[in-house]
């Protein structure tokens, strides 16, 4: 048995020092292996008479369990060293900037008018549209603009060869709604209108959104009401606004909004951003509405504007110049 | 339209200031663009004559002048003024005087002769862009007398810019009358009597075009003084609403026009032959204006005609041979009503503007005729003498507007403005605006004055009724009952777009159970603080999860045994633990394992790696607008060489890294798998974009080259550069990463990009050295770097 014990200790002593996974195998396969010494010692048992073949199996089985022990113990601690190195190798500076595509973002009219789309679509406004290449029966006659009529001139209109125009606002789109809809009614229209203008504040084509509420008790009031909170909501700010008389053909009484606002010295002024009234009663009529039982308010207002006020953009034609270092700015 | 304060306030003066009045207008719905001082700022300029003057004898365009200012000497003037003449009475800016612009007048020297003031014109003072000589003021003007007292120029001009239904207010008495019926005053009107004829002579009218032209009147005024000069209080009215005193027949036409709204003409009778005719033009006609221009005439256009010639384009402007001039003596007054949509468009079409055309355009009063061919007859006796002759009326009574009567009932009234209005209010407002109201139960019956010709229907009356009462006063109501508009803020990034975000850059949504086993939990040591189910389905869903890695890990698995080669998701959910009471978060994880790009001919084959996932959740950070890092960390279940905390303006928002090889492997994952997690809601709160002013000039790029620790990491470099070039460093970026032999252990090279701008100039090769030179050597100092080719 001193011969097993040497054997052990042996092996013991080659486990301790091997520093690689292989070596260990081999380690293995020398002792414990089909030829290893252990394996040997085993095959052995059989000349050892009866009584002394019990005992001194049980102690090879002892010195086998031991040294399989050992090695797998060694074989973690070699397989975390080996891991360990590995990882060590692939250690990476996790401060470089990452691979990827920029996420852009939507242009701020489109991010603008998706706002007031949002804002009044919780108050349960449907959104209509309307195409751009208009005629002149929806775009002026049955908003109350007959031929000849001077409010025709305040629309510097784009002309067809075939008669159609180019729409001059989102308020034809009141007209095809009135037609299809029953009241009550309670849309918005958001979309581009185009007037023959351009300066260093006209564009050609801008943006605007259309409302229209009809029902049986839709009250001037009441369209003071909701263009307050919608300006507040809007802007998040509790903001000031007062209705002034104007005219549209389409609307009467017919009012601007303005808005109290901080100019960039410091000063309070007002500020023109939206176009309103009671819908007139030619232009419920032309939408098949009876304005004798219903009523209706209507206003439109210039996206761009808003998007000016809310984002602090100065010149209205950037927002179509599609300078790349002036859309990035809107994420 | 523009008015001068002054001329309103003899209207009706209501007790407010110039700020207020104007207030007053805009909320009227008479917007006020603008309000501008009757003239410049000035000082010490007088009322002079010039005495005498010869040419100076150094100067062809220069003149000497002595002056009389009233001082008791004359004063030696150097003029250059083409109109300079002996006897002129003009303005003389004094030695003292301080003229717009701070423009000092002292004594001087103009090519050798004395000045002691200086002659002004229009443009000097400020009252208006006319410099073809210095002012000519009437004969009795006081010599003198300080030019702003003369002329009263303590006055603002208010320019009202007018919406097309108020015709009604292109002239002084349409605005007064509004004013004077929101202030509960009434408006002074002028005396409009009948004057008395002194001659017989007439001109016969002969009206052809009767639909177009309804009314037409005129009359002969004879031996007219044709040296005397316009009264300087009425050129000065007509020169603050922007017309130019031209000839005092011609002044008086325009300023009855602008006091009471009713546009004439002053035809020189010499030049008419017989009667006049008002008629269709011929197409293919010509006719020279007024201006000299040539119009080409068709049949849609009036015309006026003698009996040889056209006079006149009715309602837009005369023609050369038949205008006042200075040699005129016998005149013929025109005073007419023409059908708006007659008059519509010509101007346009002629390329002409005239404060006529624009005027019938949107209506004249069809009944004003002949109270204005009253006053202008007045006036123009009063200004030059002459013998008056009978009106000759020319009308068709059936094509004149005839004014309607318009019912509003008190119930219609409230249905539209959404309040009740006090009846007597209503009625004081309407009779306020000069209709006639005949007050009903419930109603009234109303018939407006013939110079609203936007007043139509009920409606029009209701705007009537709440724009006097004013659009401020009235009460705002709330269409939905309680419900008010939702809060949406702008500056809070919503779950749903970090989702669609993730989604767009390739990750699937997934949604695992919230309960996982004690054992998944221990494989990643994440079990601290759990929260235990009392009843669990089965020991797989035993536990609370506190992180959502293990249940993501657990769905990595099950694909990449279901045959997918690469593996992308996200999840957002809640995690709990139990501190002193039990917490809940809700996390943000996304995770990816396998190939970079799907399978493409043109692409590469190369595997994710952590750059992969740190550039999605870059992304994410990059909505927040805020400052962001990443320092490297040492959680037990990432890999140790690749991870990092994510720190979100200072504070530690979650970790990025791939997961340990060893506990993939436990769980039974071969593919590396790299995964961040963080609080959503830290993620969520960004700022409103701001816009700053693009710059317009040329950005510089510079690359440095280095050889680096491979203990300093990229941020560092950054940050010195940063700190460096601050507002000018536009872009910074890692170009090239490279380790090997050459370089030397624990050592890597780094090649970067620095791009630079100034928002205000192009920048120069030199202001770039010296800037790039402190990022230098700042790193050197710093960091140790070794900058390569230097």
């Amino acid at each position: 048995m001193e011969n097993l014990n040497q054997i052990v200790a042996q092996g013991k002593k080659e486990i301790q020092e091997a520093t690689d996974i292989r070596v260990l195998e081999d380690i293995r396969v020398t002792y414990l292996g089909k030829k290893g010494t252990i394996t040997a010692q085993l095959k052995l048992l059989g000349t050892l008479p009866g009584d002394q073949r019990r005992e001194a199996g049980v102690e090879i089985n002892k010195a086998k369990g031991q040294l399989q022990q050992q090695i797998q113990a060694r074989r973690e601690i070699l397989q975390k060293l080996e891991m360990d190195k590995k990882l060590n190798a692939e250690s990476i500076d996790v401060t470089l900037p990452g691979r990827s595509l920029p996420i852009a973002n939507l242009h701020p009219v489109t991010r603008t008018m998706n706002r007031i789309v949002e804002l009044f679509s919780g108050l349960g406004f449907e959104v209509k549209t309307g195409p751009e290449i208009e005629d002149d029966y929806h775009n002026f006659e049955a908003l109350n603009f007959p031929t000849h009529h001077p409010a025709r001139t305040m629309h510097d209109t784009f002309w067809f060869d075939d008669g159609h125009l180019l729409r001059t606002h989102t308020s034809p789109v009141q007209i095809r709604a009135m037609k299809h809809m029953k009241p009550p009614i309670k849309i918005i229209a958001p979309g581009r209108v185009y007037r023959s203008d351009s300066d260093q504040t006209h564009t050609p084509m801008f943006h605007q959104v259309e409302g229209l509420v009809v029902g049986e008790t839709i009250t001037f009031a009441s369209l003071k009401g909701v263009l307050n909170q919608f300006v507040n909501a809007f802007f998040e700010k509790d903001l000031k606004i007062r209705l002034r008389p104007s005219y549209f053909p389409f609307t009467e009484p017919s009012a601007e909004v303005d808005v109290e606002w901080q100019k960039d010295d410091g000063t309070t002024g007002w500020l023109e951003v939206l176009g309103c009234g009671m819908v007139h009663p030619n232009v419920l009529r032309a939408g098949g509405i009876d304005p004798e039982k219903y009523t209706g308010f209507a206003f439109g207002l210039g996206v761009e504007r808003f998007a000016m006020l809310r984002y602090g953009v100065k010149d209205l034609r950037q927002f179509f110049e599609n300078d790349l270092a002036f859309l990035k700015q809107f994420k | 339209m523009k008015i001068s304060e002054n001329w309103l306030r003899e209207w009706v003066n209501p007790n407010l200031t110039s700020d207020e009045l104007v207030e007053q207008l805009t909320m009227l719905g008479l917007e006020v663009d603008d309000t501008l001082p009757a003239a410049g700022n000035f000082t010490n300029v007088v009322v002079a004559q010039i005495v005498s003057i010869e040419k100076h004898s150094d100067a062809d365009k220069l003149n000497i002048c002595q002056v009389d200012a009233g001082t008791g000497e004359n004063l030696q003037i150097v003029c250059g003024a083409p109109n300079a003449r002996k006897g002129l009475i003009t303005a003389l800016a004094m030695i003292g005087a301080v003229l717009p612009g701070d423009f000092k007048i002292k004594k001087s020297k103009l090519r050798g002769a004395d000045s002691n003031g200086m002659l002004c014109s229009n443009v000097e003072l400020g009252l208006s862009d006319d410099h073809s000589g210095i002012l000519e003021l009437p004969n009795d003007a006081p010599v003198g007398a300080d030019i702003r007292d003369y002329l009263e120029l303590n006055d603002t001009i208010i320019d009202i810019d007018l919406t097309p239904n108020r015709a009604d207010c292109f002239c002084a008495k349409g605005i007064a009358i509004d004013v004077a019926c929101l202030n509960k005053m009434s408006a002074t009107m002028p005396a409009t009597d009948t004057v008395e004829t002194t001659t017989d002579d007439c001109i016969e009218v002969i009206l052809s075009a009767k639909e177009q032209s309804p009314r037409y009147l005129c009359r002969v005024i004879n031996n007219i003084d044709n040296s005397k000069q316009t009264p300087i209080w009425m050129q000065e009215k007509l020169r603050r609403s922007g017309i130019r005193s031209i000839h005092p027949v011609v002044d008086v036409t325009n300023y009855v026009m602008l006091e009471l709204g009713q546009p004439m003409h002053g035809f020189d009778k010499a030049s008419i032959n017989g009667a006049i005719e008002v008629k269709m033009a011929n197409n293919g006609d010509t006719f020279t204006l007024l201006d000299g221009k040539e119009a080409k005439l068709d049949e849609n256009y009036l015309m006026i005609a003698d009996e040889q010639n056209y006079l006149a384009i009715a309602g837009v402007m005369g023609g050369l041979d038949s205008g006042c001039n200075e040699g005129t003596k016998n005149i013929v007054l025109e005073s007419a009503y023409f059908n708006p949509a007659t008059i519509m468009g010509k101007s346009r079409d002629l390329g002409i503007f005239t404060e006529s055309a624009l005027r019938f355009e949107r209506g004249v009063d069809a009944y004003l005729q002949e109270q204005a061919m009253q006053r202008a007859t007045q006036l123009i006796l009063d200004v030059c003498g002459g013998e008056v002759g009978p009106i000759t009326e020319a009308k068709s009574e059936e094509c004149i507007p005839q004014a309607q009567v318009i019912t509003l009932t008190e119930d219609k009234l409230k249905r539209v403005l959404g309040f009740a209005v006090d009846k007597q209010q209503v009625t004081s407002i309407l009779e306020g605006l000069h209709m006639q109201v005949e007050e009903g139960d419930d109603n009234w019956k109303v018939i407006a004055p013939t110079s609203r010709f936007d007043m139509d229907i009920e409606e029009d009356l209701i705007e009537e009724v709440v724009r006097l009462i004013g659009y401020d006063k009235m009460p705002s109501q709330n269409l939905f009952g309680d419900s008010v508009i939702m809060q949406l803020p702008e500056a809070i990034i919503t779950t749903n777009y970090i989702k669609n975000q993730l989604t767009t850059l390739g990750y699937s949504e997934a949604i695992n159970y919230s309960f996982v086993s004690q054992k998944q939990l221990e494989t990643l040591n994440v079990s601290q603080g759990s929260i235990a189910l009392k009843n669990p389905l089965t020991e797989e869903f035993a536990i609370m999860r506190t992180s959502l890695l293990p249940g993501m890990l657990e769905t990595v698995k099950y694909n990449l045994r279901r045959q997918n080669e690469s593996v992308k998701l996200f999840e957002s959910g809640n995690v709990f633990h139990k501190d002193e009471r039990v917490v809940e978060d809700e996390k943000l994880i996304g995770i990816c394992t396998g190939k970079r790009h799907l399978e493409h001919w043109s692409l590469e084959k190369d595997n994710v790696d952590f750059f992969d996932i740190k550039g999605d959740l870059e992304n994410l950070l990059a909505g927040t607008k805020t400052s962001y890092s990443f320092v490297k960390s040492s959680l037990d279940y990432l890999h140790p060489g690749q991870q990092a905390e994510v720190i979100l303006d200072g504070k530690t928002i979650g970790w990025i890294g791939q997961v340990h090889p060893v506990t993939c492997r436990k769980i039974g994952i071969k593919k590396p798998v790299y995964a961040f997690e963080l609080f959503i809601n830290s993620i969520q709160h960004t700022k409103l974009p701001a816009f700053t002013d693009v710059s317009k000039f040329p950005s510089v790029r510079r690359d440095l080259a280095m050889i680096v620790d491979d203990k300093v990491s990229y941020q560092q470099i950054k940050n010195i550069a940063v700190q460096e070039a601050s507002d000018l460093l536009k872009n910074i970026f890692v170009f090239d990463e490279y380790k090997g032999d050459s370089i030397g252990v624990g050592k890597r090279s780094l090649a970067i990009g620095i791009v630079l701008q100034q928002t205000n100039s192009t920048f120069e090769d030199k202001v770039v050295d010296k800037l790039m030179a402190k990022v230098v050597s700042s790193l050197k100092v710093n960091l140790g770097v070794e900058i390569r080719g230097q």
